[in-house]
Formats: C-alpha cells, sequence, structure tokens
C-alpha cells in the first residue's frame, strides 16, 4: 500500500469537519442537505479504508448500507422541505420557528 | 498511485469548500458532485470498484439529480436570505476551527496503524465477491433496507400530497 491509511482517514476527517461547518454556517434548508450528504460520504470514506487495511468485504458492504439509508433520507427530508416551502413560502430553517415559545 | 491520491483529495476536499460557500444552490450541486467524483476516485484506490460504481451511479445520478429536481421546482436559487442571527457565521466558524484543532489533535496524537503487508486477494472489492457476502452473511440487512427504502417511498408520497378539500 503505497499511501499509508492515515491519509486516508485525514481526508474522512477533513470531510467531515467541512460538511459540519458547512450545517453550520449555512440556512438554506438544501445546502444544509448538501453538507450532511458529505458527512456521510466521508464515513463511507473511512468505513472503506478501514476494509482495505483489514482486508475484509464487511466494510464495503456497510457503505452500501449507508448509500440507502442516505437515498432514503433524502427523498423523505425532500419532500419535508417541499412541503414546508409550500406553506411557508421559504427554505431558510430560520424561518421554521412556529413551535418557538 | 500516490499522485492520484493526493490529485483526489484536493479535488475533493476543494469542492466541498465551494460546495458550502455557493451563494447559488445550483452551484452547490454541481460542486458537490466533483466532490463525489473524487471520492469515488479514492474508492477505486482502495480497491472497492464496486462501491465506487454505486456511488457514481447513486450519489452523482440519482441524488443529486433530485436535489436539482427539487431546487428548480421550488425555484430557490432565486430565494434570497435575510440574516436574522448576525452572531450565527461568526460563531459556526469558531466552533468549526475548534472541531477541527479537536480532529488534528486526534488524527496526529494517534499513529498506531501499522501497514498489513500481506497480499490482496485478487477478488477483493470486485462484484462477485460484494454480492457473496451481501447475500449470503449479510441477508437479513439487505432485506430489512428493503423495507426502509418502500417507507421512505410511501412517506415522500405522503408527505408531499395535497388533500382534496
Amino acid at each position: 500500500m503505497p499511501v499509508p491509511i492515515d491519509y486516508y482517514l485525514g481526508l474522512a476527517t477533513v470531510l467531515f469537519i467541512i460538511g459540519a461547518v458547512g450545517v453550520l454556517i449555512r440556512r438554506n434548508a438544501l445546502i444544509i442537505f448538501m453538507s450532511v450528504e458529505l458527512m456521510l460520504n466521508s464515513a463511507n470514506l473511512a468505513f472503506v479504508a478501514f476494509a482495505r487495511y483489514w482486508q475484509q468485504p464487511g466494510g464495503q458492504i456497510f457503505v452500501f448500507f449507508i448509500m440507502t439509508v442516505a437515498a432514503a433520507e433524502v427523498a423523505v427530508g425532500l419532500a419535508l422541505i417541499v412541503t414546508i416551502f409550500r406553506s411557508k413560502a421559504s427554505i431558510d430553517v430560520d424561518q421554521m420557528n412556529s413551535l418557538k415559545g | 498511485m500516490e499522485t492520484l491520491f493526493y490529485v483526489f483529495a484536493t479535488g475533493a476536499v476543494l469542492s466541498a469548500c465551494m460546495c458550502i460557500l455557493q451563494r447559488n444552490p445550483i452551484s452547490a450541486v454541481m460542486w458537490l458532485v466533483a466532490t463525489m467524483f473524487s471520492v469515488a476516485g479514492i474508492f477505486l484506490l482502495l480497491e472497492a470498484q464496486f462501491i465506487a460504481t454505486a456511488q457514481v451511479l447513486v450519489y452523482a445520478g440519482a441524488v443529486m439529480v433530485l436535489f436539482l429536481f427539487v431546487i428548480m421546482l421550488l425555484g430557490a436559487e432565486q430565494l434570497s436570505y435575510a440574516s436574522k442571527l448576525p452572531w450565527q457565521r461568526p460563531l459556526a466558524i469558531g466552533l468549526g476551527v475548534i472541531l477541527f484543532a479537536e480532529a488534528v489533535y486526534i488524527v496526529l496524537g494517534q499513529r498506531g496503524l501499522v501497514p498489513i503487508e500481506a497480499p490482496l486477494a485478487e477478488s477483493f472489492g470486485s462484484p462477485v465477491e460484494i454480492g457473496g457476502t451481501l447475500f449470503m452473511q449479510y441477508l437479513l440487512p439487505f432485506e430489512i433496507t428493503s423495507v426502509l427504502l418502500l417507507v421512505a417511498i410511501i412517506g415522500a408520497i405522503v408527505l408531499t400530497k395535497t388533500e382534496k378539500k
């Protein structure tokens, strides 16, 4: 293995942090969703790196399941965003304060 | 191999940064697609051919098209955002820097992974091996995933259905 496994884990960490910062700084619900996808992808990268390191296919199978769950999450999440847009005419997360006391 | 890793890694990090900094959601989606392709390239370097293909097909294909569809359906690229919480962005950047410092501390503090020199099986990561593992060892989770997808489909339809008066 020419590139050590630590480098892949470092890259996964950096991508995860970019995703987390994206969730924190943005107010557009769609971009927050994309940042969540980015974080899931960095977790996938860590799984594949460890699957390669231990030479076990189980890690890659887990990535397959994460992709499925992410697809389901995006479908339901985007449906929620469409519904919220219908009632509020906005997808700014600051507008979603109906339950605020 | 090493050069390819650095090319893909730089591409992934740069396009991820561009993605979260774009004002227009459509540009953000395009940058995210670039990130997905770079990560798929890194999957290839890690001998995960099947996962790399699934990444391009599922993420860069289906999920991102869904995002684009919703953005264009809502006309979200023209929405403007008045800042209601002026302290949010500085606070978020501060928290991000703290998170990054913690991650650097943890990643640099642990150097226990010794490279395994054993030769890799020829079939590692191939669709044959992934399929065999998936349908024999992980058959029950696979079936549960199909139920999850069905629930997601029904949920999306129920949520977006307009009630007829």
